[in-house]
This record gives structure tokens, sequence and C-alpha cells, in this order.
């Protein structure tokens, strides 16, 4: 009895270990698990200080009085392109979108607006790419939801899919509204 | 042939060692503070390669915070300091070696697990293990022998 006992328990942790690896390659292809995606530290969080410039650019504390969506990007940026749809029809349900151009020339910035389209209610500039640092931007796009206490709701690695903004963005807007 | 053979020593003469990534430039004239700083970027993780330290890393977030750490340590910013102000923005996920905590705790009690389970079979195995018999007395010896001599 006892024999059997030791004889099967490598061969049932075995089979547990390779459940559970089966169980994580599932969630990883439709997206619920992503072993690359770093936590962002500032959910739950006030919005770090800053003040970029920009025309007339903005600072932590406009971020406040109503939800805004901080959406970092550049022009230099492809998935930004596969985004500017999305962030498009964002704009069309009144949700604010406040962009930071993250290491980008000013021209460039304007000229990839000019073509995509033109979301965002303001736009800052972040040459040195140092008030990122202080969100913990890890790459553009990423974006931020900022409730009206300017408090950090979500984030987002990556261009804004449908499934992100129905399946997450909406009920966090509903919650934080 | 004999001028192929030249150009080529050449060529390797001029490249030179390749020691880090890191742009002469960016390191700071303090040989001790340079150090440092470099002992403190290998701890950490290039976020956007994710599998490199910042310090082996090319990509321009990696150089931006190898510009952060040295600045903090010219500062006169403790090693602790520095990775508490990187940890404040990425997390833990930032250290290439992750503190201990609960949700490390498997990672690193790993070892332990794996030589307590070591010990356990090779204990029981032994408790298994028959006891050796006893020595052979006097008239066994003696039958031993004459059927050894037959």
């Amino acid at each position: 009895m006892n024999r059997r006992v030791l004889l099967l328990a490598p061969f049932a942790a075995t089979v547990a270990a390779g459940a559970g690896f089966l169980a994580m390659l599932h969630r990883a292809s439709d997206g619920q698990f992503d072993p690359h995606e770093v936590p962002s530290m500032l959910i739950g969080k006030h919005v770090p200080p800053f003040s970029l410039p920009g025309d007339p650019g903005f600072s932590d504390k406009d971020l406040s009085g109503r939800p805004i969506l901080v959406n970092f990007f550049a022009s230099w940026c492809v998935p930004c392109i596969e985004e500017a749809g999305m962030l498009m029809s964002l704009k069309q349900t009144g949700l604010p979108l406040y962009g930071i151009a993250y290491k980008d020339k000013p021209a460039a910035t304007a000229a990839f607006l000019a073509e995509h389209g033109d979301p965002y209610a303001r736009l800052a500039h972040d040459a040195p790419g140092r008030v990122a640092i202080d969100w913990g931007v890890t790459g553009v796009p990423e974006s931020y939801l900022v409730d009206k206490d300017g408090i950090v709701r979500w984030r987002w690695v990556g261009p804004l899919t449908e499934d992100a903004v129905t399946g997450e963005l909406q009920p966090m807007l509903r919650r934080y509204a | 042939m004999k001028g192929f053979l030249i150009g080529v020593t050449l060529l390797l003469a001029a490249a030179g060692p390749a020691w880090a990534i890191s742009d002469p430039a960016e390191a700071l004239a303090n040989p001790k503070q340079e150090a440092r700083a470099e002992a403190i970027g290998r701890q950490l993780r290039c976020l956007v390669c994710q599998n490199e330290s910042i310090e082996d890393s090319g990509a321009d977030l990696a150089r931006d915070l190898r510009r952060i750490v040295r600045q903090r340590v010219a500062a006169g910013d403790s090693d602790q300091q520095i990775i508490a102000w990187l940890v404040a923005r990425y997390g833990n996920f930032v250290r290439l070696k992750p503190p201990f905590e609960w949700g490390t705790a498997l990672l690193w009690g790993s070892p332990v697990l794996a030589l307590l389970v070591a010990g356990g079979i090779a204990f029981a195995a032994r408790q298994r293990h028959p006891a050796p018999p006893a020595p052979l007395d006097a008239a066994e010896q003696a039958r031993l022998r004459s059927l050894l001599d037959s």
C-alpha cells in the first residue's frame, strides 16, 4: 500500500503540473493571462506630480473633476496607428482623452494627428520621456484611466482594442463615473 | 592573400573588446560611483526586453533608467533608496532578483522543499529495508565450511 503511494506520487505530481501548465496556456491564448504583463504601481494612487508643455499642455492638477483617459503615444509608434480608430470612437462617447506625446518632436506629432485623426482634448509633450517613467510607462501606446479625484483606476498596455474597451474600460467608467 | 590577412588582423585589432553596451559618455567620472551605478543597474530589469538588465540593454528606456541611476548615485542616494525609487514606479518586477515575500515564497522555498522531499523519500526507502540477517552461529559456520569443502 505504502509502496504504491510512493510509486504513484511522482505521476500524480506530473499530471497536476501538466494540468496547471495547460490551464496557463489556455488562459494565455484567450488573453486572460499574460506572463509579460508588468502590473502598474499607480492603480489606486494619485497621479504623480508633473507639468508638461504643449499648446497649452497640462499638469497633474488638470486631471480631476471628471474621469479622463490619459494616453501615451508617439508618431514613430506603429501600434499607435492601429489604436487611432479606437481613440476616435472613444472621443465620440464624450470621454475626454488627454494625450502625452512620448519622445517625439512636436512637428512629427502634429503630422501624425493630422493624418490619423486627433482624438485629444488636451495634448502635452514629454520629449525627454521623464514623466512617463514616473507613471511607470514601459512603452507606447499605454493608457491610464484617472477618476474625478485624480486617482488612477485602470491601465492598459499596448493599443486599445474593442475587447479592452467593452470588457474593462466601460465597466471601470461606470464604476467611477 | 598576405594583404588580406593583414587587413583582417588590422580590422580585428581596430574592433577592440566590446565590454558593455553603454556609451562611455554615460559613465560617471568617479570610478567608484560608476562601479556602484553598474552594480545597481545589473540588478534592474529592462522593462522593454524584460530578460536583460538595464546595464546590458540597448533600449531607449534602459538608457534613461541608467542615467537616472547615475544621477542618484552622484547625488548620494543609497543603493536601497535608488532601487526603492524604481520599485515605486515599476513594482518588484523591475528587480531581477525578487525579494522574499508571500508571492515569491514558493520560488525561494523550492530548493528547501526539494531537499525535504528527497530526504523524506530516502528516509522512507531506508525504513522499509529489511534488517540484515543475524551473524551465523558456531554450528552454522561449521556447516557452511563443510559445504564449501565438499
